[in-house]
């Protein structure tokens, strides 16, 4: 998309990999288009662009940061599309072993920027962007979150076509958060689906989800709004209705009985989602937040509990309220 | 009462950086006093109209100036307020309703000539008048005066008055990165921005730039000072300029921070109170205006525009810490009256020159020091600088500060960037001010204790807490020493964190400790917020000055620890 109408660099830390791409210009079985050139090298990279959009896993993110830094300088600009939270806890301790998880610890990738760089013209992409149907050039949009009214209309003016409609939104922690937290619920999608439920299930399990991330999300310091837009809702109703995405096929698999450790191996990355569950559930426990479906759900992937006893506590609840965040 | 002995005073006399007056930037700016103000009025009129860029916005707000000007000099009349104050402003209004008869070609030149008139008002209002003849006359005042109070009030000798066995350094301690702030003055534009608990720190923070040697710094002082006679000749003649809180219109403000701007893009160091008024809580500032500091910034920006030196902006944090607030009573009396209903509240001040000079006689007398912490100088993008002005990245790389102003390899004008850099700016000076700030024996006394009845009647809120009989509480001593220890303890380990400083009075053993604070906190109020009873236990006369002096330690979570 970027490259329809401008040159694009392209890092791949594999030589293998740049060279692939820059003389066959396939990668993966994809098409590259001929705009795009691979590079391997950090400096180039950041000596050539003053736009740079980093796509890197979360648990990756803070490492490839540390090796882009020393060449970048304040008037670079940052739009990232990672979805999950990077956490700092210190060594020998995990998220399960740490006594509490709050935002000191949990950052959002903007915030690993500003730690890592001196840059602070950064934005965040999210909204429903499944790349297969973005290929197809059908209708898809997405939101260019920032505290920076530049970021956010660089970022349009890059992206936005006419099939592709891009919002705007200030509130960048809540947008990043938003994408962080429909993992969550993705993978109790797939649950429900395995169970072999459906519609009303799903209907039921999203506006609770987005209750959910709401509160969440507020606590750890997002605003309501940025949940109801593109990022939240919008993506969040395109993730639970993909069966194709990682984290929709590990709770589909959970549903069907087959156990977490076994999903993993499976796979060839890690879904983001599953992570997502141990620090919201430490996060929720430490904000005093309620998020019974994070919960349950943490229950399913590491305490032996099944999606159907999952499902029975949640359906049993007694909670009534529907909306009281607005 | 004990003598409550800093360690041994290590400051020493600084040289003046600038030896001769005429060389100080301050000098320069009164000198050319009227061309400046032009400049300003000029600037500051081109600022208006481009926020403003039809000539009915531009005529409303006009009309809402000069409405709430009438408005003020109704309501809220100030000795200081010129005398033609009523007159201009009702010829303002007349000339404004004339305009409405008339059509937009003859307006026009006429709304331009009165926003110019407002402007160039407002601007004679805010500037300063510095004249070396009474900053030398101040200086010297000052340091007489105070220094025969201190050996009148210390040295228990017949002629003691006249002996100069104490001077101001032995009360005010300036510890912190003197040197550093020294050499940034040297090259570049020093703004300073003190936290403010105290009407006392305008002439305090005065002293203690002129005890490190450097020139006269222009600062925006409350206009409200200059009600007090005594006060506002030192003001006037220590090179301060004028901030009228009452006046929130938009030309005003915009004049305000014209004149900061010029001024610090002059190369005059500058100071402001970033907290606006006092803080009412005696909480450290958490949220700062944001308006006089980004004038920095935006003056920074402009330096880089121009065609001559590229001179740098530093920024430098600074933190007044007191065992007593003078004005703490009523200041927490009216932080407790508005929290929670945001209302506005008028600056009253009770105090006059009598009191003030009353106040500082028992000051001085007084063994209780104050020390001044110098922050490290930040860029005004809030990175630190080396001592030759480098920015540094947290790596210690160093950072081109004209790169934050950079798109597309051009310098541009962003205000929407700007201040967002602003708000990034306030929220570094805060971390800042949390790290440098020194925690007094007085300070941690006074939260534990207010913190241990607060756990204690957990149930009920503020108010109600505030409300107890104060026979109702009374701390065991061994109970107190313990979580003394304790949580003094959490505070030394978050020093090696970096994360606060200590007052050298804090080591040592705690019965000590815990004395010298309960004698120090508050020490001339007429009910003590902490005193020992006949037990030894620890009790209160007043509980909400306690949670005044308390609130000065909100912020570090220390409260997990009680």
């Amino acid at each position: 998309m970027l490259a329809q109408n401008r040159k694009v660099l392209l890092y791949a830390r594999n030589i293998d990999h740049v060279n692939e791409i820059n003389q066959r210009r396939t990668h993966l079985g994809y098409a590259i288009h001929e705009h795009v050139e691979a590079v391997n090298d950090f400096a180039e990279l950041a000596h050539e662009c003053e736009v740079i959009f980093p796509m890197v896993p979360s648990q990756h993110f803070r490492a490839m940061m540390k090796q882009l830094a020393p060449h970048l300088h304040p008037y670079h600009m940052l739009i990232h599309g990672t979805k999950g939270f990077d956490i700092a806890l210190p060594k020998g301790e995990t998220i399960e072993t740490a006594k509490k998880l709050d935002r000191s610890v949990v950052k959002v990738m903007s915030e690993v920027i500003r730690e890592e760089s001196v840059v602070v013209k950064i934005g965040c992409l999210a909204g429903p962007n499944l790349s297969r149907e973005l290929a197809l050039r059908q209708p898809a949009a997405s939101v260019v979150a920032s505290h920076f009214n530049e970021v956010i209309q660089t970022g349009k003016k890059l992206l936005k076509s006419d099939r592709f409609q891009v919002y705007e939104n200030s509130d960048i922690v809540g947008v990043e958060i938003a994408g962080v937290l429909k993992n969550v619920i993705a993978i109790a999608s797939g649950a429900l689906s395995g169970l072999g439920f459906g519609d009303n299930a799903k209907g039921l399990l999203i506006s609770r989800g987005a209750v959910e991330m709401v509160y969440l999300g507020r606590a750890l310091g997002g605003d309501t709004k940025s949940f109801l837009g593109v990022a939240g809702i919008g993506d969040l109703v395109t993730t639970c209705n993909s069966p194709m995405s990682r984290n929709f096929t590990v709770g589909y698999r959970l549903a069907k009985g087959e156990k977490l450790e076994q999903i993993i191996a499976d796979m060839r990355e890690v879904a983001e989602g599953i992570n997502t569950v141990r620090i919201a559930k430490k996060c929720a426990d430490h904000y005093k937040v309620r998020a019974l479906i994070t919960d349950r759900l943490y229950k399913v992937l590491f305490e032996g509990l099944t999606v159907e006893e999952a499902l029975e506590f949640l359906m049993r609840y007694p909670l009534n309220m529907d909306i009281d965040f607005i | 009462m004990e003598i409550l002995e800093e360690k041994k005073n290590k400051n020493r006399k600084y040289k003046p950086i600038l030896d001769r007056i005429p060389d100080w930037p301050v000098y320069q700016l009164s000198k050319n006093r009227k061309e400046f103000i032009a400049e300003v009025t000029q600037k500051s009129a081109e600022r208006i109209r481009e926020l403003r860029p039809s000539y009915k916005q531009l005529i409303d707000d006009l009309q809402a100036t000069a409405y709430r000007e009438q408005n003020r000099i109704k309501r809220n009349r100030w000795r200081v307020d010129p005398k033609d104050d009523s007159s201009f402003w009702s010829k303002v209004k007349n000339d404004l309703v004339d305009l409405s008869s008339k059509d937009l070609d003859e307006v026009r030149p006429k709304v331009d000539e009165l926003l110019e008139r407002i402007v160039h008002r407002y601007a004679s209002e805010i500037s300063g008048n510095f004249k070396p003849t009474s900053y030398r006359f101040a200086r010297e005042a000052i340091k007489f005066w105070f220094s025969r109070l201190l050996n009148g009030a210390r040295v228990k000798k017949f002629g003691a008055f006249f002996r100069n066995q104490y001077t101001l350094r032995d009360k005010i301690h300036i510890v912190g990165k003197v040197k550093m702030i020294r050499k940034l003055a040297r090259q570049g534009t020093v703004v300073m921005v003190p936290t403010h608990f105290s009407n006392l720190d305008s002439i305090l923070i005065g002293w203690v730039i002129h005890a490190m040697g450097l020139p006269a710094f222009i600062y925006g002082a409350g206009l409200n000072l200059f009600n007090i006679k005594i006060m506002a000749y030192f003001m006037n003649s220590l090179g301060a300029y004028k901030v009228d809180r009452r006046k929130k219109n938009l030309p005003y403000l915009e004049t305000l921070k014209m004149y900061s701007n010029l001024a610090i893009q002059k190369g005059a160091h500058s100071l402001f109170f970033p907290g606006g008024t006092r803080s009412r809580s005696g909480m450290i500032e958490k949220q700062l205006k944001l308006g006089l500091l980004s004038t920095a910034i935006e003056a920074q920006r402009s330096l880089y525009n121009s065609e001559g030196e590229q001179k740098k902006i530093f920024v430098v944090p600074v933190t007044l810490n007191y065992h007593f607030v003078l004005e703490a009573p009523e200041l927490i009396e009216e932080y407790l009256h508005v929290k929670g209903q945001d209302r506005y509240f008028p600056e009253n001040d009770k105090y006059g020159s009598f009191q003030l000079v009353r106040f500082l006689i028992k000051f001085f007398s007084n063994r209780s020091n104050i020390s001044v912490s110098i922050g490290p100088g930040l860029d005004v993008m809030g990175n630190y600088v080396d001592e030759e002005g480098n920015s540094l990245d947290s790596h210690g790389r160093i950072i081109n500060t004209k790169d934050y102003f950079i798109s597309s390899g051009q310098l541009t004008v962003d205000r929407q960037r700007e201040d967002e850099y602003t708000r990034m700016l306030s929220q570094r000076i805060v971390t800042e001010y949390h790290k440098i700030n020194r925690v007094f024996s007085s300070h941690l006394v006074s939260f534990i204790a207010f913190t241990m009845w607060q756990k204690k009647y957990h149930q009920l809120d503020l108010f109600n807490l505030l409300r107890l009989p104060e026979e109702d509480l009374e701390i065991d001593y061994q109970e107190f020493k313990t979580v003394f220890k304790k949580v003094r303890k959490q505070i030394y380990l978050l020093k090696e964190q970096n994360k606060i400083n200590i007052a050298s009075h804090l080591k040592g053993k705690s019965d000590i400790v815990i004395n010298r604070g309960v004698e120090n906190v508050g020490v001339f109020h007429l009910n003590r917020p902490l005193l020992k009873n006949k037990k030894g236990n620890i009790i209160t006369k007043d509980l909400s000055l306690l949670y005044y002096y308390h609130n000065r330690l909100v912020g570090y979570d220390l409260e997990q620890f009680i």
